[in-house]
């Protein structure tokens, strides 16, 4: 694999969430969402979520549903395995859990913080927990791993 | 007859509708848009989770409406989704098959595919808590 390939970024830059995020979350599915950058650190990404009417889930009375919670947790965990790698490579989502612990209260922004707790040269190991409010009091948890497809994390 | 119920407000605002019924189990479809992209070119993972999730519902609310319990209220526990193919600028379907429905909770099944029904592109189990309404 050559550095041509495995650096999409020019020579020298480390992925930026902060800037990426500016692009990333004003097309597609993580736009049209309303996903907004919050915060980062070195291998962790929190992306927003503010409530929308139009994302109520199955049991109404204005609870989001879970398919939006997703989404938020693949954006923000997703960034966390390049902030860490620090190269903007390709990858692909392998497997994604979440657990819900309770509902996302109506009228919440919900926050979704990412954490890549362990990248090999093809693999990236994700965490990560939304909530609402409170980081103590988490909406759902998440667990799950990305593969790159062109080039390598490390 | 169908047991079909209208599908939530999430559904409806990313284009979710049900295409058809298979032997009383509805099979959803979203046409591709940019709501749905993710990377340029691909449907986002979070979309195709979000329409497996809803197929996984209709699936359990049609069984639950079979045996007279169209009221239960439904509250997910989990899902596990694993992403087997990336999914491409067009048509996705969706089916849930209910595996398991007892008095408390619900294991379903839910599968993603597009041209090709039997290359799908993504499979979730999703486990329910079922709520008697009071």
């Amino acid at each position: 694999m050559s550095d041509e390939k495995r650096h999409v970024l020019p020579p020298g830059t480390r992925f930026d969430p902060s800037l990426a995020s500016r692009v990333m979350t004003r097309h597609g599915h993580g736009g049209w969402l309303g996903l907004q950058y919050h915060a980062h650190g070195e291998d962790w990404v929190e992306l927003a979520l503010p409530w929308r009417e139009d994302l109520v889930g199955i049991d109404g009375a204005g609870v989001l549903a879970s398919g939006p919670i997703i989404s938020l947790m693949d954006n923000a965990t997703s960034m966390s395995v390049w902030t860490k790698s620090g190269n903007f490579v390709p990858h692909a989502t392998l497997d994604l859990r979440v657990d819900y612990m309770r509902a996302a209260k109506p009228g919440n922004t919900v926050i979704g913080r990412g954490e890549c707790y362990k990248l090999t040269r093809t693999i990236s190991f994700i965490r990560g927990i939304a909530h609402d409010g409170d980081p103590a009091d988490p909406v759902a948890h998440v667990i799950g791993t990305f593969m790159a497809t062109h080039g390598s994390y490390r | 007859m169908s047991a079909q119920q209208p599908l939530p407000p999430y559904a409806e605002a990313l284009g979710i509708v049900i295409d058809h019924d298979e032997a009383g189990e509805p099979v959803l479809r979203v046409e591709f848009s940019p709501r749905v992209q993710g990377r340029p070119g691909f449907l986002h993972g979070g979309a195709m989770s979000g329409l497996m999730e809803m197929a996984a519902f209709a699936a359990l609310r049609a069984e639950l409406a079979a045996r007279g319990e169209a009221s239960m209220q439904l509250k997910p526990v989990n899902i596990q989704v694993e992403f087997m193919r990336g999914g491409t600028e067009q048509v996705t379907y969706a089916k849930g098959t209910v595996t398991r429905a007892g008095r408390r909770v619900a294991l379903v099944n839910a599968e993603a595919w597009q041209d090709d029904r039997t290359k799908p592109i993504a499979l979730a189990q999703i486990k329910v808590l079922l709520i008697p309404a009071e």
